[in-house]
């Protein structure tokens, strides 16, 4: 069985880590009831998608803000 | 590479699978629109393609190849009778999957499924439904034919019978 010879440092793990980013997602804003939304989705908040289609109605989705 | 690979499995066995993508296009055709997770709804694209188209040839070998699938004479009738021809002026592609968001327990992405044809939700009752839809239909042509010789007319018909 393998084993690890040397002790590993806190800044090397950390060093390592420095790559673990998170990236915020690309929110843009509805055409229609202007709240920020995520793209090529139906509006959350208005229910509406591409301008002018009205899907299920608001009361259905919490808006999430 | 992804040869061969033509079938969304979705984590089912086949028999489970079409079991399911059957139930699926059952709501779908009665209700016109539903909400599933993006892949299901997705996967459910062809197989409701496959029943309209069936609609539209109409014969009794049609009737009985959509029987298979739907299990239900009522709604082959109604297939055949009140969907079908709302699409006799498209070649595939009558269902629009939309995506709405994710789903709050486990994440899953969610789409809502509509027939082309399908009007907003808002709808007050069957009766105004159905109404509009045969309206849609009675103007279809004549809008079609005043755009050909207007070439200004860009605005798909479809369109223009959602904006009424």
């Amino acid at each position: 069985m393998p084993l690890p010879k040397r002790r590993h440092s806190k800044a090397r793990g950390r060093k390592r880590r420095t790559h673990w980013k998170l990236a915020a997602p690309n929110v843009t804003e509805c055409s229609h009831c202007h709240q920020p939304k995520l793209p090529h989705r139906v509006c959350p908040h208005c229910g509406y998608y591409n301008n002018k289609e009205v899907i299920p109605a608001e009361a259905s989705k919490p808006a999430k803000t | 590479m992804r040869h061969g690979d033509k079938v969304k499995k979705l984590s089912r066995i086949k028999s489970h699978r079409e079991a399911m993508l059957a139930n699926m296009v059952i709501s779908l055709l009665t209700h016109r629109m539903i909400k599933t997770t993006t892949s299901k709804a997705k996967a459910l694209r062809p197989v409701a393609d496959r029943l309209i188209t069936f609609g539209k040839k109409g014969d009794l070998a049609a009737k009985r190849e959509a029987y298979r699938v739907l299990r239900d004479h009522n709604l082959v009738k109604k297939l055949f009778e009140e969907i079908a021809p709302q699409f006799a002026s498209r070649n595939g592609g009558y269902t629009r999957v939309l995506r709405l968001g994710t789903r709050l327990g486990d994440g899953a992405s969610l789409s809502l499924v509509e027939l082309l044809t399908a009007k907003p939700v808002v709808e007050k009752d069957k009766k105004g439904k159905k109404a509009k839809i045969k309206e849609e239909e009675t103007k279809k042509p004549k809008e079609e034919k005043a755009e050909k010789t207007e070439v200004s007319g860009i605005i798909a018909p479809e369109k223009l019978a959602k904006k009424e």
